[in-house]
């Protein structure tokens, strides 16, 4: 039986009065790669929000056997989380190098720093080519490799990737899923937001529908490419 | 050298070492602005209180009387230390609580801290200006023509590029300056990146106080009378360098800083300097209009 490094139990925010997210709960088992999938504004974002401490939530998140209950983002990093947020957040007006070393701002380790750098040049030659521009000079599938790349330096145990693929063209969105399976065959669990349902199941082990607040399906990856709710919904048809 | 270009030469050695002095409060706004979207319109008072320390800390420490370099540097660390503390109360117990509540309401804040801190500094100090000491022993270092080169303008400089360089270093280089950054472009993100952001907001308020702190020093050696009300027309002159050279920009708020000294020197010595106020203000309202963002500051635009 696989252990779970998250588990997320009947998860609720308000934004307001808007009730946003309605019961979530779920899991990610170490070394799996879970999808969270669904429509826009169904809440796949906020939950990922939630879990990283953005956003105030009423539920329980255990993250690797400890309640993360009001502990404030940069103390998450600390314990072996990396959100790698929507819209990819890099930081427009330092160098792409600037925005590496934030990603490592938590460690103090020059050595492995310098070989998780050298590692990650390795998954994305594109930013190393790039390192003394400003990062927003940086096309959006670049900004998108810089921010993932920038999430792994912190070593995390769980990864949090929110949308990698918006507005991205399909052959960049096919590399960056190469690499998200890649990261995750060297041992970093992986939870994916995505609104490309097919692209999401493909490398998902498991995943999630969101639909309102509200988890309506479970299952597989491929238990789900095949489910006709799901094709119907979100997979534009067989 | 003519006449003109005398008086030429000595209004600009004046209008630098006042503009420098300008630059180094405009930081403090810039910097808070950078990083919270707030005017800190208290940030003049805590430079009024910085002017205070350093008479308090002369007075008690025997230094109103001992002129020298060695009496210059006690006062700006006593005035960067206890500013430093005040920015950093303001921030922690006005500023901070209202984090999530509407940029107005911190904004109102702000002058309502600015107020409390003019009307009990009148009560702690007393209302009546009170003689800076003795910081310095002036003198004449150059001449050119008629134009004198004084020490305290060179001092004024002098430590004005130090602080200005230090600070330039500790910004780009330093690993609390690329947070510093970081959270000033997004601390949402910078928070996912584990850095504190309370603490780089601390950070921020007591850089910035310090600065105010060594203005006040240097502002006292020139201008030997203090009251607790001098922040008012001083930190609105430095908030309008910081405006005109872009607000956010730490370049901008030298340059503004400098040019509005400048620019005040010139009409002080041209026209009036009845005037020289109001000029500077006349400055701010043609740069609003021709260039919004200020001098050096750009409009921001994010790939989306």
């Amino acid at each position: 039986m696989a252990k779970p490094i998250l588990e997320v139990k009947d998860l609720n925010v308000f934004y307001g009065g808007i009730h946003a997210l309605k019961g979530v709960s779920f899991e990610a088992n170490e070394g799996e790669v879970v999808s969270l999938i669904g429509a826009n504004g169904a809440g796949k974002t906020t939950t990922l929000r939630a879990v990283s401490g953005i956003v105030p939530y009423k539920g329980s998140v255990t993250f690797r056997g400890e309640n993360l209950a009001n502990c404030p983002p940069h103390v998450i990093v600390t314990r072996g989380m990396a959100h790698s947020p929507e819209g990819r957040g890099v930081f427009p007006n330092l160098t792409v190098m600037e925005n590496l070393e934030l990603g490592a701002y938590i460690r103090k380790d020059k050595d492995g720093i310098q070989k998780d750098l050298d590692h990650c040049y390795e998954l994305f030659p594109r930013v190393k080519e790039r390192l003394a521009q400003k990062a927003g000079t940086l096309s959006g599938g670049e900004q998108q490799m810089l921010a993932m790349c920038r999430a792994l330096l912190s070593r995390p145990k769980l990864l949090l990737l929110d949308e990698p693929s918006l507005g991205l063209a399909p052959l960049i969105i096919a590399q960056i899923f190469e690499i998200v399976k890649k990261v995750n065959s060297e041992g970093t669990t992986v939870l994916l937001v995505e609104q490309n349902a097919r692209m999401a199941l493909k490398v998902s082990h498991r995943a999630y529908v969101v639909e309102t607040g509200k988890i309506t399906l479970s299952g597989s990856g491929q238990d789900l490419l095949d489910d006709k709710r799901v094709i119907d919904s979100y997979l534009g048809g067989p | 050298m003519s006449d003109f270009t005398n008086e030429l030469v000595q209004h600009i050695i004046n209008g630098v070492s006042l503009g420098s002095i300008y630059a180094l409060i405009a930081l403090g706004y810039t910097m808070v602005y950078g990083i919270l979207q707030l005017i800190n319109f208290a940030h003049s008072e805590v430079y009024m209180v910085g002017a205070f320390t350093a008479f308090y800390t002369a007075r008690y420490m025997g230094l109103a009387d001992k002129p020298g370099f060695l009496t210059l540097i006690t006062l700006i660390v006593a005035a960067m230390v206890v500013c430093s503390i005040i920015g950093v109360s303001i921030e922690r117990f006005a500023y901070r609580p209202l984090r999530r509540a509407p940029k107005l309401n911190i904004l109102i804040t702000a002058i309502g801290v600015s107020l409390l801190l003019q009307y009990s500094g009148q009560i702690i100090f007393g209302a009546d200006p009170k003689v800076f000491p003795n910081v310095l022993d002036d003198q004449t270092l150059a001449t050119l023509g008629t134009a004198e080169l004084r020490l305290f303008d060179v001092t004024i400089l002098g430590v004005a590029v130090f602080f200005m360089a230090v600070l330039t270093y500790m910004i780009n280089y330093t690993k609390t300056g690329k947070a510093m950054r970081a959270v000033s472009t997004n601390w949402t993100v910078a928070s996912l990146m584990g850095i504190n952001v309370n603490r780089i907001i601390s950070m921020t308020f007591i850089i910035g106080s310090s600065l105010a702190g060594v203005a006040a020093v240097l502002i006292g050696m020139k201008y030997p009378k203090i009251d607790p009300l001098m922040g008012m027309i001083i930190g609105m002159k430095a908030f309008v360098a910081a405006v005109v050279g872009g607000i956010g920009s730490l370049g901008g708020a030298v340059l503004g800083g400098l040019l509005i000294g400048f620019a005040e020197e010139m009409v002080k010595g041209y026209i009036s300097s009845t005037y020289a106020d109001a000029f500077t203000f006349a400055m701010l309202i043609l740069v609003l209009i021709f260039r919004p963002a200020g001098l050096l500051g750009k409009p921001s635009q994010e790939k989306v």
